[in-house]
């Protein structure tokens, strides 16, 4: 590894870079568009031929991303503030490509998802469509943009749509989750902003002008003192440890979840929540390596307390969504530990981890939403035999769940021993505790599952589905009213995600190989200093 | 022929994915369709079989790689098939045993209350027997380690299949994660064979431990962590709970996987690993610790049990700790522990067939206080299960006898003494045990008054007990055909341990003896007799009671407790993790999300209180701004003329 | 004659309209110290304007007149609704803006 190629950080290549944009506007415009259709109809339909469209540009953009080739691909740039040395500058890598690819993936089957949702009352259909798609145009800009002011303007918009998402479309105690999710997210954001501005000013005494160019940055940034480095780190470290969550900075996270509609919460753990863990890979470690090095014994720990302690409180909850919410806190301490153990294996496992882990919990929030669809109830305790009654939702309960629990065979599998694997070798008293964590993974899974599907048949609207003589002692038999199994829509919403789980737990080839090359040039910046 | 050996685990998966994805379309063919997959694996089985079995040595071996399973940098996870004389052996265990089973199943089967239930539990099996083909022929740990949660998978499924009874349900989880817990030994030595030698292939691995790449504390670390795999998968002790437990799922289902194939995987999983073992000793003296430590306290508990099928798992709970204790044997009992496997594999699967043949004849009642007089009334289940029993108990010219007698020979053949008359005398009174508690079980369920008639079943029905299908008998037949033949098929000449000699290395013999060679087979004998004795002593002269006796001695009563397995698991992990995470809910709650809105009161509070300065005279403000740009110009004069 | 002298008394003019503004009640009174501060500042800009022999002080100068005539115009007419609306013209009345 010490002897990657050297490639130049950025080559222009205008002839696909348009696609990027495209990918931003697509949504963007379509989503203020959809924002003025009266009709709720319409407006989902319009919703879902943007989100489709956009899938379907996400696809030539990865043909057009040559893994072989520069580190930065795509890219394009114009002045925005050029007084400040600020660009629109748009570009990918693997990892960012990848989980553009997740966005446009995740975006169609939420908007499925949501499809007969009942809105609050006073609630316009369109105005929920529109902050969801400007959502996704907001996380792709996340992804995309190769100016760090960029990035970091974008990693503050995308608050804007989810906070209107959650505080006017969720739970009961909406305004509660959505305030908090705000504030949270907003004081890391502008911890970070002072680390930016702090970029600059370092990058100008060092150039006589300064930029905020990712790439300049990093080659710049990253020759630093070990001082200079690990405060400008600490900035970017709290703001993305917020965002992604690591204990002990999650407390947001479980309540804005469980607030959130269904499709919501899938944006909020399968993609908004990775901007934290794509924040280490794309901006802490290539541009602070020295403080990277220094504190990844620290980021471990939180990382390893992380995966142990949400596993223990997802065991501990009652509330569905909740539950999710805290399964999800333990993949995080997982990603984190792949991405700070430096090698190729655990980084590559990470960055599969975070696609993977938006496919499965993605699923699992969907599925979870489907059972609340149904019994009317976030808690746990107000089910109990549900498979008996759904057996279909029930076996993909349990995909899901499997999926979660890293079965070999499913997709997480695959992520998840890369990381372990990859950290064993350096760092294997973490790696150890780490793997304790899939016996705790195991433990919630199968607790929530025998809660709500196995057992005698529980709960109020259960029962009441359930109708004739001894109706109870053989529900697969008894008449139902009211409760039934998954419907052509939600079938539709699953299975993609289902055919994903199975393939790439067998064959994760494609996406490993995308991810390779960005993997090994953001760790060529940390192992010269003796990283590994 | 081994290049296409993919097609003998892609038949018994394209079964399970038709049966499953089908839905009710596939409910009147769906049996027919499972059990036709994993003939269609056994007849490509033998064809492999015989293809190589001609061979020469080095030839009986060949590795297929089909894909590139996980490809990153220096690590390589190649999915691939390893067809050598062990995985061909097992393959035709699996599809074998599991091709009878699956017919048993039919008939076992057929009275299940949902309409879609008996197509899914064919598609669940198929998927078990797929998984467990992965993990027999697969040719690298990682490979092994799909099949091992694979088939833990399909246990769980199968175990929990009565989902609606709680007990069912908690059985399956408690097995899942039990496993899990030796999953994750067998991850971590993964983990440390990439770290040692970079690849987590058997060849390279084991060519690593050939060329000493590994230091002898990583030996003694991987023997170790294969072990713990082993003691999940395997139920032996500590991890042996989970497997008692797991016979709430139907009966067709212990006998497949709870007897002869799935729990057998701990065995595989050292003899696979025999260069390992092999290098390591001390690794190995655990190992055969663990194994005779299990032997005798699956037959202690075995002895106090009334439930037919628990008294069988403790059994098996026994026997696989012949098994371990084999292969912890090293040169000396790897291919003795996979020969008493396979003997284990027919007699068990047998037993529990006949088992299940009982149960299905007696509303599915598992007491044996209320069986008794079964004999005449089912006169094939009586014999196919005597023939397991003898076979089991180790009566000559069974199987039992070879495989069993050849273990408690090696056994006493160590070379340091101690070992020999301890683990020796282990496995000899584990022989006593055995003959006790199974003539027990076969007295009361075949002989004696019957007890059942003046009473009613669990469910409020009258026993009308009745001989099974002949789609239920056929294969208990062929099974007890199996029991009778195999060990002396495979013991005498040697041919077995021959032929697995590819694999795990010629059988060594020991020249050292604490009781003379020839003697020990009339020993064995003897005390099993002994043990055949004591049982007509205690409940076959005497009547039996409905109920349980009360009170009774400490022993009966630990045994009756599982020896207080489940209580201490209760104690040391169960309680505290609950108060654990109900602690850290609480925390959570109180404290580390308390320190967040703790945080937003304080704001809040405090600008509530700041607010009050801003009274709303114009001329206080005033005064403030004058009072300010005083300070300003103050700081500003004095920075000037510091 | 140096321009300290000027400098002493636009700063006495300065104090004079500080004090006034703190301690009248009347409003048109604080208006009237107001522009007294303000006039006693366009004379500080005079004198330094004098000292650098530059001319941009008298310029500022010109500048704050401007400003205090349309301060004026806002201030009294807001001072008129105020004292039609609350029949007062005391500061101290109008303290509606508060917490």
């Amino acid at each position: 590894m010490n002897t990657a190629p050297v490639v130049p950080a950025v080559t222009t290549s205008p002839s696909a870079s348009f696609l990027l944009w495209l990918l931003l506007l697509v949504p963007l415009l379509g989503g203020i568009a959809v924002a003025f259709l009266r009709d709720a109809k319409t407006a989902k339909l319009a919703a879902l031929g943007i989100a489709l469209l956009e899938f379907v540009l996400v696809i030539p953009t990865w043909i057009a991303y040559d893994p072989a080739g520069s580190r930065i691909q795509l890219s394009s740039s114009m002045d925005w503030i050029p007084n400040f040395g600020v660009h629109l500058a748009l570009g990918v890598d693997g990892i960012s490509l990848v989980m553009i690819a997740l966005i446009g993936l995740l975006m169609p089957i939420v908007i499925g998802s949501s499809w007969a949702d009942k809105l609050p009352e006073g609630r316009s259909v369109g105005g929920f469509y529109a902050l969801l798609l400007v959502m996704q145009a907001g996380m792709i800009g996340v992804f995309a943009a190769t100016d760090v002011f960029l990035f970091y303007v974008f990693f503050e918009a995308v608050l804007v749509p989810m906070y209107f998402l959650i505080g006017r479309f969720g739970g009961p105690r909406r305004q509660y989750a959505a305030v908090k999710f705000f504030l949270y997210s907003l004081l890391g954001g502008l911890i970070m902003l002072g680390s930016v501005i702090g970029l600059y000013v370092v990058s100008g005494d060092k150039l006589g002008s300064g930029t905020l160019d990712w790439a300049t940055l990093t080659t710049v940034i990253s020759q630093e003192s070990q001082a200079t480095q690990t405060w400008l780190f600490l900035g970017f470290f709290v703001a993305f440890a917020i965002k992604a969550p690591l204990v002990p900075l999650h407390t947001w996270l479980p309540d804005a979840a469980a607030e959130a509609p269904v499709g919501v919460g899938v944006l909020l753990v399968g993609i908004l929540d990775k901007i934290g863990t794509y924040g280490f890979l794309r901006y802490c470690l290539p541009m602070f390596p020295a403080a990277s090095k220094d504190l990844a014994p620290l980021v471990l720990v939180l990382g390893v307390a992380g995966l142990l302690y949400g596993a223990l409180l997802a065991t501990g909850q009652n509330d569905m969504k909740r539950f999710v919410a805290y399964t999800s806190i333990a993949h995080f301490g997982f990603i984190a530990v792949g991405i700070f153990a430096f090698s190729s294996q655990s980084v590559s496992g990470a960055v599969l981890y975070m696609f993977n882990h938006g496919l499965s919990t993605g699923m699992l929030f969907l599925v979870v939403g489907m059972v609340i669809a149904r019994g009317g109830s976030t808690l746990i305790s107000d089910y109990g035999g549900m498979a008996k009654l759904t057996p279909l939702l029930g076996g993909l309960f349990l995909v899901a769940g499997l999926a979660g629990l890293s079965l070999p065979g499913t997709n997480s599998f695959v992520s998840e021993f890369l990381v372990l694997i990859g950290a064993y070798p350096s760092r294997p008293v973490f790696a150890i505790l780490a793997t304790i964590g899939m016996i705790l993974a195991a433990l919630y899974v199968l607790w929530a599952y025998q809660r709500i599907m196995h057992g005698p048949v529980r709960g109020d609207a259960l029962l009441g589905a359930l109708k004739g003589p001894g109706a109870v002692a053989a529900p697969e038999t008894a008449t139902r009213q009211g409760i039934k199994d998954l419907d052509a829509r939600e079938i539709a919403v699953l299975t993609p995600l289902v055919v994903l789980i199975i393939v790439l737990g067998f064959y994760p080839a494609p996406i490993l190989d995308v991810i390779g090359p960005s993997v090994e040039a953001t760790l060529h910046s940390v192992i010269p200093l003796g990283g590994n | 022929m081994a290049g296409a050996a993919w097609l003998v685990v892609a038949f018994p998966l394209l079964g399970a994915l038709i049966l499953l994805v089908g839905g009710k379309r596939t409910n009147a063919w769906g049996h027919l369709l499972g059990c036709a997959t994993i003939a269609a694996s056994f007849v490509y089985g033998l064809i492999l079989f015989f293809s190589t079995t001609g061979q020469e040595e080095a030839a009986r071996t060949s590795e297929v790689s089909l894909f590139s399973w996980i490809p990153v940098d220096q690590l390589q996870v190649d999915f691939g098939l390893r067809i050598d004389p062990l995985s061909i052996t097992f393959l035709l265990l699996i599809t074998g045993v599991g091709f009878l089973i699956h017919v048993y199943s039919i008939g076992y089967m057929a009275h299940e209350p949902g309409e879609n239930d008996r197509r899914r539990f064919f598609g669940y099996f198929n998927l078990f027997v797929a998984a467990m083909l992965i993990l027999v022929l697969g040719n690298g740990f990682v490979t092994l380690y799909l099949g091992w949660e694979g088939v833990g998978l399909a246990s769980y499924l199968l175990i929990g299949w009565y989902t609606d009874r709680p007990s069912a349900a908690t059985a399956a989880k408690k097995a899942f994660l039990m496993n899990r817990v030796g999953d994750v030994g067998l991850a971590i030595a993964i983990f440390i064979m990439f770290k040692v030698v970079g690849s987590t292939q058997y060849t390279a691995v084991f060519d690593g431990v050939a060329n000493g790449a590994f230091s002898s504390g990583e030996l003694v670390a991987l023997t170790l962590l294969l072990l713990l795999g082993a003691c999940g998968k395997s139920g032996q002790f500590p991890l042996q709970a989970w497997l008692p437990d797991a016979m709430e799922g139907p009966t067709p289902v212990s006998a497949l996987i709870h007897a002869a194939t799935m729990v057998t995987a701990g065995v595989y999983l050292i003899a696979r690993s025999n260069p390992i073992y092999t290098a390591s000793p001390d690794g190995r003296l655990v190992v055969v610790i663990i194994g005779a430590v299990t032997l005798v306290i699956g037959c202690v508990i075995g002895c106090a049990y009334d439930d037919i099928k628990k008294v069988l798992a403790y059994s098996t709970v026994s026997q696989i700790g012949y098994m371990i204790l084999a292969v912890g044997l090293g040169p000396f009992g790897y291919a003795l522990g996979i020969m008493h496997l396979l003997t284990h594999g027919f007699f068990k699967a047998g037993l529990f067939l006949g088992a299940g043949s009982v149960m299905h004849a007696m509303n599915d009642e598992v007491d044996m206080r209320k069986y008794g007089g079964l004999a005449r009334i089912m006169p094939v289940t009586f014999v196919t299960f005597g023939l397991g029993y003898l076979a089991l108990i180790g009566v000559p010219p069974f199987s039992g006898f070879f495989s069993k007698d050849a273990i408690i020979e090696a056994a006493l053949g160590q070379d340091e003494t101690w070992r020999a008359w301890v683990f020796g005398g282990a496995a000899l009174l584990g022989a006593a045990l055995t003959a006790f508690y199974m003539t027990r079980l076969v007295l009361m369920t075949f002989f004696g008054e019957k007890r059942w008639k003046d009473i009613k079943s669990s469910d409020g029905r009258e026993f009308h007990p009745h001989e099974s299908p002949s789609v239920m008998t056929i294969p208990m037949i062929v099974l007890a055909v199996g029991s009778v033949g195999a060990g002396a098929f495979f013991a005498i000449g040697d041919t077995f341990t021959e032929w697995l000699a590819p694999t795990v290395g010629v059988l060594e013999e020991s020249h050292h003896h604490v009781i003379p060679h020839a003697v020990v087979p009339w020993l064995t004998v003897g005390l099993s007799l002994l043990g055949v004795l004591l049982a007509w002593l205690f409940v076959g002269r005497k009547r039996v009671p409905l109920s349980k006796p009360e009170p009774v001695p400490f022993p009966v009563r630990a045994a009756r407790a599982d020896l207080y397995g489940n209580h201490f698991n209760e104690l040391l992990i169960a309680r505290p993790g609950t108060w654990l995470t109900r602690a850290l809910v609480y925390i959570d709650n109180k404290w580390v999300d308390g320190l967040v809105n703790g945080t937003a009161a304080l704001l809040g509070g405090s600008s509530g209180r700041l607010r009050r300065a801003q009274t709303g005279f114009v001329r206080s403000y005033a005064l403030s701004m004058l009072g300010g740009s005083i300070l300003l110009i103050a700081a500003l004069l004095a920075v000037r003329f510091a | 004659m140096t321009p300290t002298y000027y400098l002493l008394l636009s700063a006495l003019l300065f104090s004079i309209g500080a004090v006034g503004v703190l301690v009248r009640r009347n409003a048109i009174v604080v208006f009237m110290c107001i522009e007294l501060m303000l006039n006693a500042v366009n004379l500080t800009l005079v004198t330094f304007s004098r000292i650098n022999g530059k001319l941009d002080g008298q310029v500022m100068a010109f500048f704050v007149m401007v400003v205090a005539a349309a301060e004026v115009v806002v201030g009294l007419a807001i001072i008129m609704s105020i004292f039609r609306t609350r029949r007062s013209a005391s500061v101290d009345d109008s303290n509606l803006l508060k917490y």
